[in-house]
């Protein structure tokens, strides 16, 4: 992909003139030649295709490398499952089925980088460097995020849907204004373009063009509602009404994701303005283990995705192009049966937060009634302690 | 007022009072759906029916169901179902729509089943855009409409402030009376299920507050299905919380019972040293306390609001001239909190009977926490008794 070295620092874009409104360099409308619906470089059955717009050139280490994160991240995640099914975890939302869409995309980004994610984005947070357990706290109970963004430059998680992208786009609006050429990703799926918050993002980013990919992993469905409860126009296509480009890939195939990916955040950094990827891709699973998808999908929906699994056809190519054996398949399930283990031991020895850490960090300055509540509160159980009655005064309660 | 009598209910079952569209609309209101089509509830005949199938495997009326038992024993999620149920085939303008409502029947499915015998016009899975839903409830209410939106979680309400607040709030004052938004919004609030953050939210101060809503929480079965009912046929926009820790709890339900009218507090149980008030999922925690008060020959009694708006101080404030002492127990955070507006209502009305200040059991200043400090959070029988305690101290 060639982009426009003339743009130089991020800037206010000159106003656009009919007919520009989709910048000419980046290639988002599909070519000829390759998958008529999107791009794609390895095919559900494992072989590999060209596309004239876009090309992945990895070293031999690399492309195991993304099989390993895939494999490692399925397992963790599934680990989740497990946990939660056992009562260790309030719930666990499950990213199988999206691994190539997360480790493509996440594989793509440098170290100055920043992502904004949903609540699903387990594989970007392995490719950022995140400890997987670091993720677990939530679900379990123990905190409602707990990691410094600053760290991995990987955001919190974000459960109200769409809220991050407004995060992302005011983020890059700070990028661009320090003249920085890192880019930001917001992370965000198919229900949550139906959000206001989306629109407005899209429109901030185009507006301030802003240094910020919009990596939609469309997986057909939000919880029960499919893909055409929230939309009659394909998703990338929304970009172009905002005055940026759109473009559509195989969310399945994690080459495609890759060279996708780094070619919008190429785009971004060089001054280019916003991009939009819509990943089209599928979950596997419940939407959380609190879900039952057999209410409004059909097992051989689910089938006919499970044909197009993005790792066995990952596997499938790296072992009939000789880049790896059976050898090194088997290492890779080996270690990760040893994530899962550390996983499923450091989730059940997580230990329950200081009753008084909800007292905690509330405000930055600290302020006055929440100090005053919470001595109430360690005076009050104090009481319990030595099992002595609450004195009248004691307790701090509704003051 | 007290509601052991009904006297402001409107009979469920009769058509609803005539909102601006009713007026010239034959059939509205008593036709059971997939009978007959009634003309469109926009009063010029343009608008589709909301009754009208588009599915045929969803058609409404194709499903033949034997009439149930009046008296039967139910979780509160089904009792609510049945009550949407009633005020669905009761009055065909009733509309459903959130996410999830209709295939799924809700997370909680308490709209199980009414999309297969409403239809998809009757029962709409909206796009996920909580600002949506409400600014276009607002806009079919004005159409003659009558929906009765879900909101999934409570914490998920805040993207539609705007609306609620701004617009459906005000737009009948705005139009002097012109404009009645009979709508109500349905949303499973406060904690203790162990969920993740945003599924625990205390909202009703934020609404309370605001005038031109009316905010109902029911806390028992019978309330949850005529206070529904009525909230319904209100013409009022209504915020009714439902106490989600409370939906699998299981009672009996009559169905032909005396409807129980949509406001005022109630006395569950009397007693004389000190009056407990509460709402929602803290009415069953205070008569919990007040059983085990008992044991150790304190008589509490119990207010059930009911409604936090309007707010019925003058059944609060009877008790509180009986005992002399009042504890508010709500689960939102006691600063400017509901707890500070009945303090201070009650302060005013019977400061000569009162043995004590009025205290407050709530949550603490800070945010809902993670599940597992929720139970350090929350207000306990502990908490509750403690409370009493130190209001007999003085
Ligand atoms: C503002 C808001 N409304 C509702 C919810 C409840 N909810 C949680 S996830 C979800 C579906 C999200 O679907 P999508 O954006 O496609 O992401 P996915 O979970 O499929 O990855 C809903 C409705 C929420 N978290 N936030």
């Amino acid at each position: 992909m060639t982009v426009d070295s003339a743009a130089g620092a991020p800037t206010a874009p000159a106003p656009h003139s009919e007919g520009d409104l989709v910048p000419e360099d980046f290639p988002s409308v599909q070519p000829p030649g390759g998958h008529p619906d999107y791009v794609q470089l390895l095919t559900p059955e494992g072989r590999r295709v060209e596309h004239p717009g876009y090309s992945v050139d990895l070293s031999h280490d690399e492309y195991r490398s993304l099989y390993r994160d895939m494999v490692l991240t399925r397992r963790f995640d599934a680990e989740g499952t497990a946990l939660a099914r056992q009562g260790e975890l309030a719930l666990w939302a499950s990213l199988a089925g999206q691994e190539a869409a997360q480790i493509g995309s996440g594989r793509a980004l440098r170290a100055d980088d920043h992502v904004f994610p949903t609540y699903r984005e387990h594989g970007v947070a392995w490719c950022r460097g995140m400890d997987p357990l670091s993720l677990f706290g939530l679900f379990r109970g123990v905190t409602h995020g707990g990691w410094d963004p600053k760290e991995r430059n990987f955001h919190l998680y974000t459960l109200v849907i769409g809220a991050q992208t407004l995060h992302a786009t005011g983020y890059a609006m700070g990028v661009a204004k320090d003249g920085a050429d890192s880019a930001v990703v917001a992370y965000f799926g198919d229900g949550a373009t139906s959000q206001g918050d989306v629109a407005e993002a899209f429109n901030f980013a185009s507006v301030y063009n802003a240094p910020v990919v919009f990596f939609c992993q469309n997986n057909h469905y939000a919880i029960s509602e499919s893909i055409e409860h929230q939309t009659r126009v394909p998703l990338f296509q929304r970009a172009s009404g905002y005055g940026f480009p759109g473009v559509r890939v195989d969310g399945n195939d994690v080459l495609a994701c890759l060279a996708v990916t780094k070619a919008a955040l190429e785009h971004a950094r060089s001054g280019g303005g916003p991009v939009l990827v819509e990943a089209v891709t599928y979950r596997m699973g419940p939407h959380t283990t609190t879900d039952d998808p057999t209410r409004y999908r059909t097992s051989a929906e689910e089938d006919e995705w499970r044909r197009k699994d993005p790792i066995d056809r990952y596997r499938t190519w790296l072992l009939d192009a000789g880049l790896a054996d059976q050898a090194f398949c088997d290492e890779v399930d080996a270690e990760a049966e040893e994530l899962a283990r550390r996983v499923r031991v450091g989730v059940r020895q997580m230990p329950d937060p200081e009753p008084t850490a909800m007292f905690d960090h509330v405000h930055a300055e600290g302020h006055a009634l929440v100090e005053e509540q919470r001595a109430g509160f360690v005076e009050y159980h104090a009481g319990f302690a030595d099992a002595t009655p609450a004195t009248a005064a004691g307790s701090g309660e509704g003051r | 007022m007290t509601v052991t009598t009904s006297s402001n209910a409107a009979e469920p079952g009769l058509a609803s009072p005539a909102g601006p569209a009713a007026e010239g609309l034959p059939g509205a209101g008593a036709t059971a759906p997939g009978t007959t089509a009634p003309t469109a509830p926009g009063g010029d005949g343009t608008a589709a029916h909301p009754g009208t199938a588009t599915g045929a495997s969803d058609a409404p009326g194709t499903v033949a169901e034997a009439p149930a038992p009046a008296v039967r024993t139910l979780t509160l999620a089904k009792t609510i179902n049945e009550s949407l149920r009633r005020a669905m085939r009761e009055d065909s303008r009733v509309v459903l729509m959130g996410e999830d409502v209709g295939q799924l029947g809700g997370v909680f499915r308490v709209t199980d089943g009414l999309l297969k015998e409403f239809g998809p016009e009757r029962v709409m899975d909206t796009p996920l855009a909580e600002s949506g839903i409400v600014g276009t409830a607002i806009g079919l209410a004005l159409r003659g409409y009558r929906p009765v939106v879900e909101i999934q979680f409570d914490g998920f309400t805040y993207p539609a402030f705007d609306q609620i607040v701004s617009q459906l709030a005000k737009m009948p004052s705005r139009s002097h009376g012109h404009v009645k938004l009979p709508v109500v919004l349905r949303i499973p609030f406060a904690g203790g299920i162990g969920s993740v953050e945003h599924h625990s939210e205390s909202l009703e101060a934020y609404f309370a507050h605001t005038p031109g809503l009316k905010v109902l929480t029911p806390a028992n079965h019978a309330d949850a299905y005529w206070m529904l009912q009525q909230a319904i046929r209100s013409d009022d926009p209504v915020i009714f919380l439902e106490p989600k820790r409370r939906y699998w709890d299981k009672a009996e339900l009559d169905t032909t019972a005396e409807p129980v009218p949509m406001t005022g507090a109630r006395v569950v149980t009397t007693g004389t040293d000190c009056t407990l008030v509460a709402y929602g999922p803290m009415v069953k925690l205070c008569l919990e306390s007040a059983a085990a008060a008992a044991e150790e020959g304190r008589s509490l009694e119990v207010v059930d609001l009911r409604s936090v708006s309007p707010l019925d101080v003058e059944t609060v404030a009877a008790s509180v001239r009986r005992t002399g002492r009042l504890v508010v127990v709500h689960e939102a955070n006691t600063f400017v909190g509901l707890g500070a507006e009945i303090a201070a209502a009650v302060t005013e009305r019977c400061f000569y009977s009162l043995e004590a200040p009025v205290l407050r059991v709530g949550g603490y200043h800070t945010p809902y926490p993670p599940a597992r400090l929720e139970g350090q959070y929350l207000p306990n029988l502990d908490r509750v008794l403690d409370a009493v305690d130190r209001a007999l101290a003085f």
